[in-house]
């Protein structure tokens, strides 16, 4: 299974800080695929959540960067203030285009430039939050044949992001928190070390 | 389902070749993601089957292409974005422009102008504005002529008074605009040094010698290509040691042109042209 996917994109917002760091951390230095990340924060928020992440992580976790090209083992957080989308060669876009969902960055923003981008080979993540962002996204991913996991509302800070999720498409996997992390590693061949 | 997106691939490239003919705008080099997103936001809004429907209209019917020339322009701008950034132009910059006779300063991609508006304040505060010519461009008419009418919605005054105080400045704000119901009027005397002018930084040349060139968030929407030939035309209309402010996010690391210009802040993308060697 693992060859059949290329990129994992991930929302989360309200209680964000906790779900990324159970679940990135789990995540295996080979991991063969990039992370984009959308998470809601204030627009003035510097790029300390990168940095915290980055040192408990064995992946690499950065802030985005205008027309990087993305690589295997590395998670992409999107800029606060900014819209992250993919290009077409696998290079990120930065933009500071009106709010969607009534955020900047916006989770549907980046769920739909991704699916341009890898199609079928795309895995769409909805975590915890307190909206609905990332619902019109996961269901595109689900449209064009990606994966999309969605965490269990009952495990989530704020359920409403993830209800949203499961209400607008079918879901192929609902995972409490601690379960996403090596589920992740699973579907890419990787064993998670107990 | 995916041979839904190669198709859309092909549509989108031939409306934008089909754009560049009939009416000489070219985004052909723009970032895709940003393109494809717009086309899509007008075919939904206009109920369009299709994108090549589109392009029939486009081509037909000359004032839908402007309404959807600005769909394909920047349009979300305010005032004194980043205001770390304004703050490091007051500390840093002014200096370096204050030992010129005349300061020429160009806002390239100036939108409906806040940021025109912005800096327009801040060379007035620190005692430069005697002696500054600002020139704002756009190839989009419609938000030039916003810019020139120099009004902001007042819903975002407060933000941009708070965004004003954190960028140094030092003055009361409220000085600067007279609110009337939705809308704020900002201060006429700030445009009496500026000359708007129709620019287009993808298909036009040089535009003069600047002692500085603002350009803010505009080359994110450009691809690499596009970036690399714009950062090189900024290049050519500065003076020797001319200053080049670009987006906290822009950077000239994949321009190529990287070491004609030194950054003179670590945390702020702004950029001093080298004096050449020998």
């Amino acid at each position: 299974m693992g060859g059949r996917y290329h990129a994992v994109c991930i929302g989360v917002s309200f209680g964000g800080m906790q779900a990324l760091k159970t679940i990135l951390p789990l995540l295996l230095s080979d991991f063969p695929v990039p992370i984009m990340v959308v998470q809601h924060h204030d627009p003035r928020a510097d790029d300390f959540l990168a940095t915290y992440l980055d040192n408990i992580c064995q992946i690499r976790v950065k802030v985005a960067e205008e027309k990087e090209r993305v690589e295997a083992g590395v998670a992409y957080l999107a800029p606060a203030n900014y819209h992250l989308l993919v290009e077409d060669d696998y290079t990120l876009s930065l933009s500071v285009d009106e709010k969607v969902n009534f955020a900047r960055p916006s989770i549907d923003v980046l769920f739909e430039s991704a699916v341009d981008a890898y199609g079928s080979r795309l895995i769409g993540l909805i975590l915890t939050g307190a909206n609905q962002d990332g619902s019109h996204g996961l269901q595109v991913i689900k449209e064009y044949g990606g994966l999309a996991v969605v965490q269990d509302p009952k495990s989530a800070v704020a359920p409403s992001m993830p209800e949203a999720a499961l209400a607008a498409t079918r879901v192929d996997y609902v995972l409490p928190l601690g379960e996403i992390g090596g589920f992740l590693n699973n579907i890419f061949g990787l064993k998670t070390s107990t | 389902m995916e041979k839904l997106l190669e198709n859309e691939k092909i549509e989108i490239s031939l409306l934008l070749e089909a754009i560049f003919q009939k009416y000489g705008y070219d985004f052909r080099n723009y970032s895709i993601a940003h393109v494809r997103r717009r086309i899509r936001r007008r075919m939904q809004l206009g109920g369009f089957e299709s994108i090549s429907a589109l392009q029939h209209r486009v081509i037909y019917d000359d004032s839908f292409f402007y309404t959807l020339l600005t769909d394909l322009s920047i349009n979300v701008t305010e005032m004194f974005r980043d205001p770390s950034f304004f703050l490091a132009v007051r500390r840093e910059v002014v200096p370096l422009l204050a030992t010129y006779p005349f300061v020429r300063v160009w806002h390239a991609g100036c939108s409906t102008g806040e940021e025109l508006y912005s800096m327009a304040i801040l060379l007035k505060e620190e005692g430069l504005f005697d002696r500054v010519q600002l020139y704002a461009t756009d190839f989009n008419n419609v938000v030039l002529q916003k810019a020139k009418e120099g009004i902001v919605s007042a819903k975002s005054l407060k933000e941009y008074t708070e965004n004003y105080q954190r960028g140094g400045g030092c003055q009361s704000f409220a000085d600067y605009y007279t609110a009337k119901y939705e809308r704020a009027i900002l201060e006429p005397s700030l445009k009496e040094k500026v000359v708007f002018a129709n620019h287009n930084l993808v298909t036009d040349q040089v535009f003069g010698e600047m002692q500085m060139i603002v350009c803010r968030n505009v080359l994110i929407y450009f691809s690499r290509e596009l970036q690399t030939r714009v950062i090189g035309l900024f290049y050519d209309s500065l003076c020797r040691g001319g200053i080049l402010c670009l987006g906290t996010k822009e950077s000239l690391r994949f321009s190529g042109l990287d070491d004609k210009f030194e950054q003179l802040l670590p945390d702020e993308q702004i950029y001093r042209k080298k004096y050449e060697q020998g």
